[in-house]
């Protein structure tokens, strides 16, 4: 009854090496990481976390700027950070020999935030730019790390 | 079929080189971030925002977006007196370089700004058939450009609008919630460049986080509540105009 019993064995027999294949192929053309943390490669978490950092941050500005954190922590501009005003300086954060922060245009910088529109918070200073100086520069009234005239210190 | 000794010599080197390849090995992690300990999302204090634009500029700088594609953006509401439901929303150049300027008359203006809500149960990834996005396990919706195939089935299923394909890469890009900052300790460049304090990175598995005071005393939203995304970017005073 079994005599003819090897066909089905060497049959199997295929079905066992397909399937081993199958596991090797598999295992070199299927990323190590893949399936880490679930159906995508875990190396991918690393590769984007490797992407540059070009807003250092202001605790990396603070660190050395410490006159500049004093005068700033007094006024209305406490809370805004450095980069927010003086753009990306990683770079110099890094090595401040290798680039040197260009100064803002107070022109263009303040009347980003505080040009007078319906759709700003009420309670958020807003002025009529034409209005206010009639041409005259932001900073030679108001000192931009602590803008407020009546402080110590804050009109230059 | 009877292994000879000549044929299980040949067999064993091959087997143990096959058994190699099928066992994966573990990847180097990034040092001193502990994955577990972090669940990330955003706090968006609508009533703060002033539409300066700062943070659209700060992302493409800082993520390298191409000229004309937004990772995030800012939308200026203008509902007419009792017309909720047809609210005017403009958006020039994402926000970027601010808004135009508008005088008070009937009706309410304001600033939404608008970004990849780092959804829990995001239909983004859900659809992706090759496994090129995902949610981390710190709660950052990424995508694997090494694996995108571009067939752009995430951008569509987006419900907020925020993917789109990269016109030089040809796979799709997205807000990665500044992962190569967020792991480093630095917060986004969005909430760093912010002035007022709109954008606050939140981590929801840290005890110590206003947030979770912050969510039990305001009137928190997040968008499009009914498509039950788990969406993890919460809106504060957020109208009910805003889609």
């Amino acid at each position: 009854m079994f005599k003819d019993a090897g066909h089905l064995f060497r049959f199997a027999g295929l079905f066992v090496l397909a399937f081993v294949v199958f596991l090797v192929v598999r295992g070199y053309v299927v990323p190590k990481s893949f399936g880490q943390y679930g159906h995508y490669r875990g190396d991918a978490l690393n590769e984007i976390a490797a992407h540059p950092v070009k807003f250092a941050g202001h605790e990396a500005c603070e660190a050395c700027h410490t006159d500049v954190l004093a005068t700033k922590s007094k006024g209305k501009h406490a809370h805004v950070n450095c980069e927010a005003c003086h753009g990306p300086l990683a770079a110099h954060a890094d090595d401040p020999s290798a680039s040197t922060p260009v100064k803002p245009d107070t022109a263009v910088l303040c009347a980003r935030c505080h040009t007078a529109t319906a759709a700003k918070p009420r309670g958020f200073p807003q002025v009529d730019t034409k209005d206010h100086s009639n041409g005259v520069p932001c900073e030679t009234c108001h000192q931009p790390h602590n803008p407020a005239i009546t402080d110590a210190g804050g009109a230059k | 079929m009877k292994l000879s000794r000549r044929h299980f010599l040949v067999l064993m080197p091959a087997a143990a080189i096959a058994w190699k390849a099928v066992l994966a090995g573990t990847p180097d992690q990034a040092p001193n971030y502990k994955l577990s300990e972090h669940w990330w999302g955003m706090l968006i204090d609508v009533p703060k925002c002033i539409g300066c634009g700062n943070c659209v500029r700060a992302c493409q700088i800082e993520n390298d977006v191409p000229d004309g594609y937004f990772r995030t953006w800012v939308e200026r509401y203008h509902v007419h007196d009792e017309d909720m439901t047809n609210p005017e929303v403009i958006s020039p150049d994402a926000g970027k370089e601010g808004f135009p300027v508008v005088k008070e008359d009937a009706g309410k203006y304001f600033f939404v700004p608008k970004m990849c809500n780092h959804c829990s149960d995001s239909p983004c990834t859900q659809v992706c058939p090759v496994g090129a996005t995902f949610v981390t396990p710190d709660g950052v919706v990424l995508v694997d450009p090494k694996y995108c195939l571009g067939c752009a089935y995430c951008v569509q299923a987006c419900p907020y609008g925020c993917r789109y394909i990269h016109p030089e890469k040809k796979v799709a890009d997205k807000c990665s919630l500044c992962y190569h900052r967020i792991t480093k300790g630095l917060t986004t460049a969005c909430c760093e460049s912010c002035p007022t304090g709109a954008r606050q990175l939140v981590d929801l598995k840290n005890p110590q986080d206003a947030i979770h005071e912050f969510l039990k005393t305001h009137s928190v939203q997040v968008l499009k509540p009914q498509m039950a995304t788990g969406a993890k970017a919460y809106y504060n005073g957020l109208d009910g105009s805003v889609r």
